[in-house]
C-alpha cells in the first residue's frame, strides 16, 4: 500500500525526521491560508497523488504571492496529473500540500529497502540527491554508499555515522544525521514499512537536515497489525476495478488487452496471461480466485473482470488441487446465466473432481467453449474473440 | 530415496485442528504419510482426526521422533512456528501460509542462523504448495494423483503451474523423484539453487525441471550453480513474459523492480548456463521429454 506525501511526513516527523513545515488544502482558498500560516517569503504548492515525478508533470509549484497560490491550486486541483509513473490516464489530484519553501545547500538521496539477495533491510545513499536512483546507478554509480542492517539489533549508530561522513557531510551535521537515519529505519520497522525513500533529503542553509520529498510505502501482508497506517489508504488513487476486487478478496490486476482471465494460483495465471500474447491475444487482466473458491467466489471473479468494459471475451483456467473443479463449474454457469453474458466463455478445467465440473457444463446447454489443455484453452479464447470481435475494433 | 521427505519421514503437523491443517492431514494421511501427530498450543493430550495433538513442538518430538514439520498456521502467528520448529530440532519445515509479513521473515532467517549449520533446520517455502515424494509420501496441499513416481525433480515457485508440470509429464509417462514448491514470497527458506544441490547429490534423480517466476535474484543464482556445478540436465519455465515492470503479480515476490529480474532476462541468463528453456507453460512434457531421451 502506497499512501501520500504529507501522510509520509507526518510519520516521518513522529519518528525524530525533520520535514518542512505545511499543510494540507482541499480547495485554492485553503491553500492561500494554509500559506498565510507559514513563515518565508516562498512557499510550495504540491499536489498530493500516488507517483514520483510530480515536478515534471506540473504537480509542484513554487509560489511568491497570494495569487500564484491560487492559481497553482486551481490548476492543479481535480486534475488527473500524469506522470511516467502514473500511466497515460494519470491519478486524480483531491488535495494539495502547501509547504515552507526551503533554501538548499546539499541535496542527499537516501531510501531503506527489503533487499531479496540480503534477505534484509538496505540503507541506499548517495550524495547526488534530486536525481531518480535509476539515473544516480547510471550516471554515478560509484555514489551509491549501501549499509547492511542487522534485524536483530536493528541499525545501529555507527553504521549511521559511517553512511554520513561518506556522504562528505559537516562533522557539525553528524548528530542530525545520525538521528534522521536512525529514525528512518525504526519507522520502517516499527510501520512495517516496505520501502522509506526520501529524495531529496537536504542540508538547507539554515544548517538543517531535512526530508523535502518523501515515499512509502506498506507491506500489504503487515497491514493486519498496523491499522493506524491502513486508515491512509487513498482509494481515489487506485485503480476502480483492482480496489472493487480487493475489497473482496480477489488478488486482481488491471492490464490493457480484451480478454478477462480468471485462474487459480499466481504462477498459473501469469503462465496464463503469456499464452493469450503467444496465441496472438491481449489480456485484459490477472485475476487469481485462490484455493477452495466457492461457486460464489467465482460469480464474483466474473464481476470482477467485467467490471472492465474493455472485455469482450473470458478464459477460465483452473488446475484444481484444494479447489473443486464442480465448484468452480457451478460458479461458471450461474455467472453466464445471473449476468446473462453473451460474449465467448471459455473454460479449462482440470484436477480434482474434473468429470463432475466438465459434466455441469455440459448439462448446462448453454454456449460455453471447453478445453483440455492449456494451449488450447487460450487459441479457443483468442480465436473466439476475434471471430466475435469485428477486426476493426482489434 | 528422493530428497526432503520419503515413506519413512514422521511427520508433526502444526495447526492440526484448523479447517486448512484438519482436511490436508487427512489428505496426507490417506495417501500413506507417516503423520506422527499434531501441535495445537492448549489442546495438548487430546486427539484429532486419530492423531495426538500436543501443546509445543519439544513435546511432541521428545513423545513421537518427528523429524519433520508441515505448518499450517495462519500468517499473522507462522514466523512464530517456524521458529520454534527450529528450536525444538525439527529437520526440515515446510510452511504453507500466504501472507506472512516480510519483516517476520527477516526475523525466521535470522533466527535460523542462531543453529550451526549442519543442526539447521531447512525451511522449505512460506507461500509454496509443499514437497511430494510420489508414492512414498508428502506434506502439502498437491493433489498427489497428478504425480508419477519416476527420476525427475521439480523445483517450483508457484503451486498450481508446478501441477501443470507434473501432470503434462505423467501424461508422457515421466515420473517425479520428488517435487519442491519453494513458495512465491520474496524472502523464503530455501532458494531454487538450495534445491538443485539437493538433486544434484540425489542418487534417484537424474534430471530437474525448474518453475521460475518474474522478480528477484533466485533464477540467476540458480543458473550461476548450474554452469558450475551442476552434472544433471535442467529444464526450465519463467512465467510472467507479458507481466508489466514494477506490478505484483499476485505473488509477493513476483514483482520486477531491477535489472535480470523480466522472465526474458531471467530466460536469456538460465539459456547462457546451458539450460533448456521450455518455451510455453504447455510445453513442460514436450521439453523434458526431449531432455531426458
Amino acid at each position: 500500500m502506497d499512501i501520500h506525501e504529507y501522510q509520509a511526513k507526518e510519520l516521518l516527523k513522529r519518528f525524530g525526521v525533520q520535514v518542512p513545515r505545511g499543510g494540507i488544502a482541499y480547495s485554492p482558498e485553503q491553500a492561500v491560508y494554509r500559506a498565510s500560516e507559514l513563515s518565508g517569503d516562498k512557499c510550495v504548492v504540491k499536489a498530493q497523488i500516488h507517483s514520483g515525478a510530480r515536478g515534471k508533470a506540473g504537480g509542484v509549484k513554487i509560489c511568491a504571492n497570494e495569487k500564484e497560490i491560487a492559481e497553482a491550486a486551481n490548476w492543479m486541483l481535480g486534475r488527473m496529473l500524469v506522470t511516467h509513473q502514473t500511466g497515460p490516464q494519470g491519478k486524480l489530484v483531491s488535495r494539495l500540500y502547501i509547504e515552507e519553501a526551503t533554501k538548499i545547500a546539499q541535496e542527499i538521496y537516501l531510501a531503506f529497502v527489503m533487499d531479496r539477495k540480503e534477505e534484509r533491510v538496505v540503507v541506499v545513499a548517495s550524495g547526488q540527491g534530486g536525481m531518480e536512483i535509476e539515473e544516480i546507478s547510471a550516471n554515478e554509480p560509484d555514489s551509491i554508499i549501501r549499509s547492511v542492517v542487522d534485524p536483530a539489533v536493528g541499525m545501529q549508530a555507527f553504521q549511521a555515522r559511517e553512511i554520513a561522513f561518506s556522504l562528505g557531510l559537516d562533522a557539525a551535521l553528524i548528530p542530525q544525521a545520525v538521528k534522521t537515519i536512525t529514525g528512518c529505519y525504526r519507522m520502517m520497522e516499527e510501520t512495517d514499512a516496505s520501502m522509506v525513500e526520501i529524495n531529496p533529503l537536504v542540508v538547507s542553509q539554515a544548517g538543517e537536515i531535512m526530508a523535502l520529498d518523501a515515499k512509502v510505502s506498506f507491506d500489504d501482508n503487515a497491514l493486519f497489525r498496523r491499522p493506524d497506517i491502513m486508515e491512509m489508504r487513498d482509494k481515489s488513487q487506485e485503480d476502480t476495478r483492482e480496489t472493487f476486487a480487493s475489497d473482496r478478496g480477489l488478488n486482481y490486476i488491471g492490464l490493457d488487452g480484451q480478454i478477462g482471465c480468471i485462474v487459480n494460483g499466481a504462477g498459473l495465471a501469469m503462465a496464463t496471461l503469456d499464452m493469450i500474447k503467444m496465441a496472438g491475444g491481449e489480456p485484459a487482466n490477472f485475476l487469481d480466485v485462490g484455493g477452495g473458491a466457492s461457486p460464489e467466489r467465482v460469480l464474483m471473479s466474473f464481476q470482477a473482470v467485467l467490471n472492465d468494459p474493455k472485455v469482450e471475451a473470458i478464459l477460465v483456467n483452473i488446475f484444481a488441487g484444494i479447489n473443486r473443479c464442480d465448484w468452480i463449474a457451478e460458479g461458471v454457469v450461474r455467472a453466464v446465466r445471473e449476468l446473462d453474458l453473451k460474449m465467448p466463455i471459455v473454460v479449462r478445467l482440470s484436477g480434482t473432481n474434473v468429470e463432475e465440473g466438465r459434466k455441469l457444463i455440459a448439462d448446462s446447454g448453454l454456449p460455453i467453449l471447453t478445453a483440455e489443455s492449456l494451449a488450447e484453452a487460450a487459441e479457443k479464447a483468442v480465436l473466439a474473440w476475434k471471430s466475435a470481435t469485428p477486426k476493426e475494433a482489434q | 530415496m528422493a530428497i526432503l521427505i520419503d515413506k519413512n519421514s514422521r511427520v508433526l503437523v502444526t495447526g492440526l485442528t484448523g479447517r486448512i491443517g484438519s482436511f490436508h492431514a487427512q489428505d496426507m494421511v490417506n495417501h500413506g504419510t507417516n503423520v506422527v501427530g499434531g501441535v495445537t498450543p492448549g489442546k495438548g493430550g487430546t486427539k484429532h482426526i486419530d492423531l495426538p495433538v500436543f501443546n509445543t513442538v519439544k513435546g511432541a518430538v521428545a513423545e513421537t521422533g518427528a523429524d519433520l514439520v508441515i505448518c499450517f498456521v495462519p500468517p499473522p502467528f507462522a514466523a512464530d512456528a517456524i521458529m520454534e520448529a527450529a528450536d525444538a530440532g525439527i529437520k526440515t519445515c515446510v510452511c504453507i501460509a500466504d501472507g506472512i509479513p516480510t519483516q517476520d521473515m527477516i526475523k525466521v532467517k535470522r533466527y535460523m542462523r542462531r543453529y550451526k549449520a549442519e543442526k539447521r533446520m531447512r525451511l522449505i517455502g512460506p507461500n509454496c504448495a509443499g514437497i511430494i515424494t510420489p508414492g512414498q509420501a508428502f506434506a502439502g496441499l498437491m493433489p498427489p494423483h497428478i504425480y508419477l513416481p519416476g527420476r525427475v525433480g521439480i523445483i517450483g515457485r508457484s503451486g498450481t503451474l508446478g501441477y501443470e508440470a507434473a501432470s503434462q509429464m505423467k501424461e508422457r509417462g515421466i515420473g517425479v523423484s520428488t517435487s519442491v514448491g519453494i513458495g512465491g514470497d520474496p524472502i523464503n527458506g530455501s532458494s531454487f539453487r538450495d534445491i538443485l544441490e539437493l538433486f544434484e547429490n540425489d542418487p534417484d534423480t537424474d534430471a530437474v525441471v525448474m518453475v521460475g517466476e518474474i522478480g528477484g535474484p533466485q533464477e540467476a543464482e540458480a543458473a550461476a550453480y548450474i554452469r558450475d556445478h551442476m552434472t544433471k540436465p535442467v529444464a526450465a519455465y519463467i512465467a510472467g513474459l507479458s507481466a508489466p515492470k514494477g506490478r505484483r503479480m499476485g505473488h509477493a515476490g513476483a514483482i520486477v523492480s531491477a535489472f535480470g529480474e523480466s522472465a526474458q532476462e531471467k530466460v536469456e541468463i538460465l539459456k547462457e548456463a546451458g539450460v533448456t528453456i521450455v518455451p510455453t507453460p504447455s510445453s513442460f512434457g514436450e521439453a523434458v521429454e526431449r531432455m531426458v531421451a
